[in-house]
This record gives structure tokens, C-alpha cells and sequence, in this order.
């Protein structure tokens, strides 16, 4: 999508001499220039002040989610012990024990998934803008798109079907990676392509006049050139996998223990924990579930806010 | 040495040959690796396609009830008889009820950042209401239960059915908190990040020239929003919200953790304060108990009728912004 | 270019490293543990063992497996409360290795030729935890409630819809009941307790309720997931009324009915409950050790409302390091300390011959 520069246009946008000649010609009718109504102006006033209560409301839930979040869960993460302790040996009735099962689970499953999602996806995005349209890569556009649209839980059960059903493999963490991957990577590939295709032909031409084979152009030339804005597509893309729970219900039963291995047994994920107490009556239970919960949020939100500054300290010059 | 240089905007070079033979493999190398890469994505949706239906097909088959207008789902034991139209139906009034919440406020917000806000402070609030987008959705499931709940329940849905009890749409019909109206209000929250964004990214790019002209003619700043912005960005708002529908109907954990569910056999309703189960949020609930090919093709039947509704609704949000964009750079 | 070549590499290297620190803490964390104070003494085994099922026997098997870890820190069991329908089918399936539910395995659902099938040898039933089943409920003002069988089938039925009609008022002489509609919870998942309840409500009320007893909900209500949804679904909800194991009951705070099978209201206690499971059967056969409960009792002082979970095993198939592993926490299990620490919490700790067996049985495992 090409962002239109507001201040182009044909009159450039500024009134001429031409133009407040013309509206200034009198002509049958109520006169221009009589001063606005108290009605004109009242209903100004209250669109205006409805604007900003729209704004207000659509900032009030996040204010409120966050507050609770901090206030139900914020004294946990403060302690040494929630960064560096499992579940092993904790009750519902039992204070102590930390998340670092589970935050290990959602980092590893992470890694994993934008280590094959990632090269996946900018050599999808490179095939579809580097090299000439054809049918196959229209194909390949058309099917990125309808995989823009599957829905996490469709993923979640295609994986599973294969993975359970058919071939009777074990439920690991590799699987709940490989739905995450069907979700990551229309991600990357369509916010690379923007990325690249924001990329100036000239730089490309330069390369090509200069002698440099094609595939160096592509690697040296515009990949770097696009580099914050894929860094950013990808860092989205992965905050929102982190948050993807859907798979993690399917494929991804709850362990207290710590676990690396990702072909071996269940995996512990912050989205696990959450939905393993979130009922719990009991006070300890429930503060560590919003203590998990203000976790995901603060691990989300940093790779958000990370991703943005990237993107923002190194936009491509157009 | 041949080279061929397209110097057109926009389109790639056509291929160029250099002289050395390392090269060239290299550059085919490249292409390759890159082709491959993305037949790899086709081949992997046609295998998800395939499969799911390959799944689906056989459930559908011994399916004994109508799949579209039964309201049962009994996939248990020996006969199969299973029929979406309770998911279908939770899952379209959730979604659109979400809509019909998100998107007067959407536009107001994005009006708000593009016409209102001192420019200064756009960028940071603009940034402040995405946000909304990044907080996963089990923790809205969570904060909706635990915290939202009760003043729902409370403060707008015992005094809806008091008051307007007497229609069918807010009778009361004995579920007390995990109501439909519920989770519409929470799938709004979580879909108006979207709406705001796409919305926010048209309206900004309203013709300047429009703008000032209604100025000239001594409108005031609503009445310009009224005749300028507004109907120049009626289609990305219409996109932008067919994007949020997308979103809110394949919207899982949330709608799981808050929607309750209804005993079977219990009494159709056409009321927002009923429970029930959306598609994503039936496959969730049962996810666990899969246990024959007959029972998960069931399930994955209802999951393609889902991503069917997804896809089409994402086609169409895709279809206006083109049109938008093709009207726009005019 | 190379500045930004040089950012990605420490961005992924900061990536990598961040994640392998974490990782080594992790496990640098529970080496440490291990190294200074294992038993080594041998009758600790190694190993990880995964289980799944019912959610009405979660707090216990929590505290057995918490009091296991304690002693042997090699040892990593996990139990995953999805219901007894889950956990069952996850165990044909092969997923976890062995199952908790409240109901044995049902021939004729072909739940115990899919279990051999599984095994490649007959699977076991291995009752490991009594607990009774609360009609809990949350009505303010409301400190005693008296239902009988009858009331209870017509309330979860949806026959009897307020709390003050006559039908539960002749039975609660003298206590003041709000017009309040009542809101029923069921449980949503396939669930052991609904099945034994169910069984109570057929067997003590069979004119009233007449649906077939089975895992999943027949009467009326709301649904919410696993033991603990229901009871949480209660406590937020003045007016409703739910099934569920004691110790929910308990945890969440909720009122608990006491029951009148016929022979005087009976509080729920320790005690009363454990008169039930005192004088359970073993009706299976060999080493399968399927209990009949009798829930139309009328024997005065007995709670007649129990379940009894069973942990499903293999008697033969599984690895030797897990078996050796399974046979170790199931005998802690059985054990009379830990069923004597069961009953603070909510459950009936079984009755010795009913050990015995379990003990017997778990030996033979192979």
C-alpha cells in the first residue's frame, strides 16, 4: 500500500488567487461570509467534545487492564524468585515457586518458531518483489493471503490432526511451534514485502549498472536497506505468536517442571499457566496467575515497543 | 556483457546476465532458494487445505443430521449427527455486535488523532491505542471474568432485562454471566486497535485541497470532518471494519474463557444475554476429548465453515481497499 | 551497512544468549538442589511421569505429588486436571502415561479394549481417592439448606426454578429462602463427577431423574469448565447451585447442602463421608479394583453423594524407568500419611482393606 502524500495534489492543496476569487463572486443565495450560527457552532463543540470522549473510552479499557494487572500480579514479579524458580513441588495452597518454566517455554517456542518462520518468510517476500510476476508467484500471493486469514484455532487443528492423529506422535513443544509458524509467517512475509518494496528502484539500478549480480543486489543492497522495517515486522509477528494460546490448548499440556527438550514431553508457556489456575480460588494460585498474566503482558509489550523504535529510528528514506 | 535495465517504478528488472559463469549460478542459486521458499508456502496451505477436507469429508458423510440447520452436536458413539447453526449463529452476533460497538468508536478515535489531537500528541496516543492490539487474549479472557464481569452483569444486563426484558432480543433467559453481550464488549476492545489504525491511515490521507475548501466556505471543523474526510474515507473504514470482523470471528481463547456454555437440548433464543459457543471457541472446549477420526472430522468440519467465513470476509476487506487505493491516487 | 550488519548479529546474539541463560539458570537451579541434598539411596527413581484426568481428585494428587518431589528430586510427575473424559482418551491415545478419573472404564463405550489396545495388556483401575461430591451453593442469609434426592433431581433438572418454591421450602422448615431464581452449573467438559452424580441422582431419585448417568450433562444450567470453573462460577453468582467435589467447595467458601436420603438431613464432614466409602465393593476382578458404591443408602450418619477417582495404569508396557517411577508414586499415593492429609483438605482417605488392595495390585505391575 502506497501512503499518498497529503500535501501532493494538483493545486497543491493551497488556495490560489483564482480560487477566493470564485468563491468570493456574490451570487444568488445566503452570503458566505455571515458568521456561523450558534447552532453550527454548538454542534462543532459537541463533536469535538465527542471526539475525545471516543478517545477517552477506547483508552479506558487498557488503562484498566494494565492497572489490574500491575496491581493483582506486580508484587510477585518484584521478587527474585519468580524469575528463577519453577512450579516443581507448589500447590494451589502454597506461596512460593516462580514462572521460569514457563517463561523459558514461551521464549524457546519463540526462538523456534522465528528461526523457521523468519528465513521462510523474507525469501518468500524477496521471491515476490524481486523477480518478475508470474503465474506461480501470484499463486504464491493469493495463498500467503488466504493464510493471512487462518484462524489460530484452524491452525492449532490442522497440526494436530497431522501431528496426533495421523502419524500418533507424541504432543511436544515442536508441534505448538509448527501452528505458530502457519500464523507468523504471512506476517513477515507481507510487512517484508512492504518493507522492500518501499526500497527505491534507483538503489537497485545503481547496483545493477555497477555490475553486481542479482542475487548480490538482493543481499547486499535492498535486504540491508529494509532490514529495521523487516527487524519490525518480524518482532510483530512475534508478539502476537506469544500471545497465541489456541495452539497451546491443543497441543501444549501444562508441567510444573522445567523442560528444554523440544521433542520430549510437555512444555511449560506463560498462556499454559494462565489457563491452568485462571479458575483457582485459593490466593496463592490466583496471585500467580495475574502475576503470569502482567508477565506475557510486559514480555509483548516490550517486544512491541522495541519493534516500533526500530522501525522508527531507521525508516527507509523514500 | 548484456545488461537489461526496466526503469519503471515499481516493476522488477528483468533478469540480467553478467559475464562471469560463477555468477550466474549464484544469481539461479538465489532465485532458487527464493522460488522454493515461496512454493513452500503454497505447497503448505494446499496440504492444510487438502487435509483438513480430507478430514472433514468422511465426518460429513456419516453425518446424520443437516450440517447447516441442526442445532445438534452429538459426535459421540456411534452415529454422528452434528449441525452448526447454534455456532453459527453465536459466533455472527458476537462478531457483529463487537462491530456495531467498535466501529462509531473507532472512527471517532481515529477523527480524534487525525483532525483533533494537536499533532504533537498524535503520534504518542496513536501509539498508546495500539497497545490495545498487543495485550494477548488470554489476559483479556482473564481481566474480562475476573473484573469486567460482575459491572457487566450488574450495571448494564440485569437492568436491560428489567427494563427491556419484554424483547426478545435482552430476555432474560437464566445465564448469568457469560453472556453473548459480554463477549461482544470484550471482542470490541480487541478489535478496535484495527479499525482505529486503517481508519486513522485513511482519514490522514484525505486531499488537503478538500479540506481547505469546505474551510474557505466558512465550515466549521465538524462540518469539514462531515463533508470532506468522513465520505472520502468511507471505504477504508469499510475495509478496516471487515478486517475487525475477521479478527473477532476467529477470536478463540477469549470468547472460550468468558462465553458460558448451554446445557444441550437447551431452548433456542434469540437473546444477546444467552451463552452458547462460537466455532473457535466449541473446537477449544473439546479439543481434548479428540479421540476417533469421525469425531475430530466434525470438528474440523466446523473449523473450515469458519475459516471460509474469515476468508471471505478478508476478500472483501481486500477488494475495497484496492478500490480505495485505485480512487485515491486519482 | 556493516553498522547495521553488526546490530542484527548482537540483536540475535542477545536473543540466543538471553534464552541460554535462562535455560542454564533453569537447570543450573535444579542441579544445585539435586546435587546437595539427594537420597541416593536407590528407592528414589528417576524419570518423568505424565498423567491426566479428573479434576475433582486435583488438589490431591497435587499435594502426593508435592510431598513425592520433596523426597525424591529426580523424580518430575505432572498431572494436568482436563476431566476425567480427557484424561481417559489422552490414555488410549497414548499422550500421557497413566489417567485419573472418577470413572472406571467403561466396557461399553470400548474404553477398556482401547486401554489393552493401548497397554498390549489389560488395564488396571486403581482407586486412589475418595471424595465426596458437595451440592454447594451461594446464598446469602442462607447459612443451612436441607435437599433430598428428590429436590436435587427436580433442581438440576430445571422442574424446581426458584429458591423459594414450596418444594425446597418443606424440607427447610423455619429458614427464610429468597425468591431468587436458582442458577445450576454444570460442568462442561466430560466429567467423572457428573457421572457419579448423575449415578446418585438416578439411583436415589430414579421417578425424578430419569436420564442415563454418563460424563456428559443432561439436566439444565450453565456450563463452565472443570471442577474449579464451577465452583468459581458459584461464588461469583449470588443464587446458584452446582455439583462438585468438597474441596472446591471448601477452597471457594461455598455453602454446602446437607442431604436427606431418607434418613435425616447429613452434614458433610470427614466422617460422614468416609461411611460411605467404608462400606464400598470391590466389584472388579483380580487386580482391577472397580468399587460399587451404594448411593441410594439409607444408613443414618452416611453421606451418600461420593466419588471415587481411579488411576488408570497399564499393568504392563510402560518403560522401565517410568514403571518403576509410577509403582513409587502410586504406593506415596496409597499411603496411609498422605490419605490421612487428603482428608483436611476435602477427601475421605480410603478404608485399609481397599489400601491393601491398591498396594497389591501396584506391585504387580510390570
Amino acid at each position: 500500500m502506497t501512503v499518498e502524500n497529503p500535501m501532493a495534489g494538483p493545486t497543491s492543496g493551497r488556495l490560489t488567487r483564482t480560487d477566493v476569487e470564485r468563491l468570493l463572486t456574490p451570487d444568488p443565495g445566503p452570503s458566505l461570509l455571515v458568521a456561523t450560527s450558534l447552532r453550527r457552532r454548538v454542534v462543532d463543540r459537541l463533536a469535538r467534545v465527542a471526539m475525545v470522549l471516543a478517545f477517552a473510552v477506547a483508552l479506558a479499557p487498557l488503562v484498566w487492564i494494565l492497572g489490574t494487572v500491575i496491581a493483582k500480579g506486580g508484587h510477585l514479579l518484584l521478587q527474585q524468585d519468580w524469575w528463577s524458580e519453577t512450579q516443581r513441588g507448589i500447590t494451589s495452597r502454597r506461596v512460593g515457586g516462580g514462572a521460569l518454566h514457563a517463561i523459558t517455554g514461551t521464549l524457546l517456542q519463540a526462538a523456534v518458531t522465528a528461526a523457521i518462520s523468519l528465513p521462510l518468510g523474507v525469501l518468500t517476500a524477496v521471491y515476490l518483489v524481486e523477480y518478475p510476476r508470474t503465474r506461480v508467484s501470484r499463486a504464491v500471493s493469493f495463498m500467503v493471503d488466504i493464510l493471512t486469514g487462518v484462524p489460530s484455532i484452524v491452525a492449532a487443528l490442522f497440526v494436530y490432526a497431522l501431528w496426533v492423529t495421523t502419524f500418533g506422535l507424541q504432543r511436544v513443544a515442536f508441534a505448538v511451534s509448527l501452528s505458530l509458524v502457519l500464523l507468523m509467517v504471512p506476517v513477515v512475509v507481507r510487512s517484508t514485502e512492504e518493507m522492500l518494496r518501499l526500497v527505491p528502484m534507483d538503489l537497485r539500478e545503481a547496483s545493477d549498472a555497477l555490475g553486481v549480480p542479482r542475487w548480490r543486489t538482493v543481499v547486499s543492497v535492498v535486504l540491508p536497506t529494509a532490514l529495521s522495517g523487516i527487524i519490525t515486522g518480524a518482532l510483530l509477528g512475534l508478539a502476537r505468536v506469544m500471545g497465541e494460546t489456541a495452539p497451546l490448548l491443543i497441543l501444549g499440556p501444562y508441567t510444573k517442571q522445567l523442560a528444554t527438550d523440544l521433542f520430549g514431553g510437555p512444555m511449560a508457556t506463560l498462556p499454559t499457566m494462565i489457563n491452568q489456575d485462571r479458575t483457582e480460588a485459593l490466593q496463592p494460585a490466583v496471585d500467580r496467575v495475574w502475576a503470569a498474566a502482567l508477565t506475557l503482558v510486559l514480555l509483548v509489550l516490550v517486544l512491541n515497543v522495541v519493534g516500533r523504535l526500530v522501525s522508527r529510528r531507521h525508516r527507509v528514506a523514500t | 556483457m548484456t545488461t537489461t535495465v526496466t526503469p519503471s517504478a515499481g516493476a522488477a528488472p528483468v533478469e540480467t546476465f553478467h559475464g562471469r559463469g560463477r555468477d550466474r549460478w549464484a544469481d539461479r542459486l538465489f532465485r532458487g532458494t527464493a522460488t522454493g521458499a515461496g512454493l513452500v508456502v503454497v505447497a503448505v496451505v494446499c496440504l492444510v487445505g487438502a487435509f483438513l477436507v480430507v478430514r472433514a469429508v468422511p465426518a460429513l458423510a456419516q453425518n446424520h443430521a443437516n450440517f447447516l440447520t441442526s442445532r445438534v452436536f452429538e459426535v459421540d458413539g456411534g452415529t454422528l449427527r452434528f449441525g452448526i447453526a447454534d455456532l453459527l449463529w453465536t459466533t455472527l452476533v458476537s462478531s457483529v455486535l463487537a462491530l456495531t460497538i467498535a466501529v462509531p468508536l473507532a472512527v471517532g478515535v481515529a477523527l480524534f488523532l487525525t483532525q483533533y489531537a494537536p499533532p504533537r500528541l498524535a503520534g504518542p496516543a496513536a501509539a498508546v491505542i495500539d497497545l490495545l492490539a498487543a495485550v494477548p487474549s488470554i489476559v483479556y479472557g482473564l481481566w474480562a471474568v475476573k473484573v469486567l464481569m460482575p459491572y457487566v452483569r450488574d450495571d448494564v444486563q440485569d437492568p436491560l432485562s428489567r427494563a427491556l426484558g419484554w424483547i426478545p432480543l435482552f430476555s432474560d433467559v437464566g445465564i448469568s454471566s457469560g453472556t453473548v453481550l459480554l463477549v461482544s464488549i470484550v471482542l470490541a476492545i480487541m478489535i478496535l486497535p484495527i479499525i482505529t489504525a486503517l481508519s486513522r491511515e485513511v482519514f490522514a490521507r484525505t486531499p488537503r485541497a478538500h479540506r481547505e475548501a469546505a474551510l474557505a466556505l466558512g465550515a466549521t471543523r465538524w462540518e469539514t470532518v462531515r463533508t470532506t474526510v468522513l465520505p472520502f474515507g468511507r471505504g477504508g473504514v469499510v475495509a478496516a471494519s471487515m478486517l475487525g470482523l475477521g479478527r473477532a470471528l476467529g477470536e478463540t481463547v477469549a470468547v472460550m474463557i468468558v462465553l458460558s456454555t448451554l446445557a444441550p437440548g437447551a431452548a433456542w433464543s434469540f437473546s444477546l444475554l444467552n451463552g452458547g459457543e462460537t466455532f473457535a471457541s466449541r473446537i477449544a472446549n473439546n479439543a481434548a476429548e479428540f479421540d476417533s477420526p469421525e469425531k475430530t472430522g466434525a470438528f474440523i468440519a466446523a473449523g473450515l465453515v469458519l475459516f471460509v467465513l474469515t476468508f471471505v470476509v478478508n476478500a472483501i476487506a481486500r477488494l475495497v481497499v484496492e478500490r480505495q487505493a485505485r480512487r485515491g491516487t486519482a | 551497512m556493516t553498522n547495521l550488519r553488526g546490530k542484527r548479529l548482537g540483536a540475535t546474539l542477545a536473543t540466543v544468549g538471553l534464552v541460554g541463560v535462562l535455560a542454564a539458570c533453569g537447570s543450573s537451579a535444579g542441579t544445585a538442589s539435586t546435587s546437595s541434598n539427594s537420597t541416593g539411596d536407590g528407592s528414589c527413581p528417576a524419570g518423568t511421569l505424565n498423567a491426566e484426568g479428573s479434576s475433582a481428585q486435583k488438589n490431591a494428587i497435587e499435594e502426593a505429588i508435592a510431598s513425592f518431589g520433596e523426597s525424591c528430586l529426580d523424580a518430575d510427575i505432572s498431572y494436568n486436571p482436563t476431566g476425567s473424559g480427557a484424561g481417559i482418551k489422552q490414555f488410549t491415545a497414548g499422550q500421557v502415561d497413566f489417567a485419573g478419573s472418577d470413572s472406571a472404564l467403561n466396557p461399553d463405550k470400548g474404553e477398556v479394549d482401547a486401554a489393552q489396545q493401548r497397554c498390549g495388556a489389560p488395564a488396571w483401575n486403581l482407586p486412589m481417592v475418595a471424595g465426596p461430591i458437595a451440592i454447594a451453593y451461594n446464598l446469602p442469609g442462607v447459612d443451612s439448606l436441607v435437599v433430598t434426592p428428590q429436590v436435587a433431581a427436580q433442581i438440576f433438572s430445571g422442574k424446581v426454578t426458584t429458591w423459594d418454591d414450596p418444594a425446597i421450602a418443606e424440607i427447610n422448615p423455619g429458614v427464610t429462602l429468597p425468591s431468587d431464581k436458582i442458577t445450576v452449573f454444570f460442568r462442561s467438559d466430560e466429567s467423572g463427577t457428573t457421572e457419579n452424580f448423575t449415578k446418585y441422582l438416578q439411583a436415589a431419585a430414579p421417578q425424578t431423574w430419569t436420564a442415563e448417568p454418563a460424563k456428559k450433562w443432561t439436566g439444565t444450567g450453565e456450563g463452565r469448565e472443570k471442577s474449579s470453573g464451577v465452583a468459581d462460577g458459584v461464588k461469583q453468582t449470588a443464587g446458584s447451585v452446582t455439583y462438585v467435589e468438597w474441596s472446591y467447595a471448601k477452597d471457594n467458601k461455598l455453602g454446602v447442602a446437607k442431604v436427606d436420603n431418607g434418613a435425616g438431613p447429613v452434614e458433610l464432614t470427614g466422617r460422614s463421608a468416609g461411611e460411605a466409602v467404608s462400606v464400598a465393593k470391590v466389584a472388579g476382578e483380580g487386580n482391577d479394583l472397580r468399587l460399587k458404591l451404594d448411593y441410594a443408602t439409607k444408613a443414618p450418619g452416611t453421606y451418600p453423594i461420593v466419588l471415587v477417582t481411579y488411576e488408570i495404569v497399564c499393568s504392563k508396557g510402560l518403560d522401565a524407568e517410568k514403571t518403576a517411577l509410577e509403582k513409587a508414586f502410586l504406593s506415596h499415593f496409597a499411603s496411609t500419611d498422605v490419605q490421612k492429609g487428603l482428608e483436611e483438605i476435602g477427601y475421605a482417605p480410603l478404608p485399609a482393606d481397599v489400601t491393601a488392595k491398591v498396594e497389591t495390585a501396584i506391585a504387580a505391575i510390570s
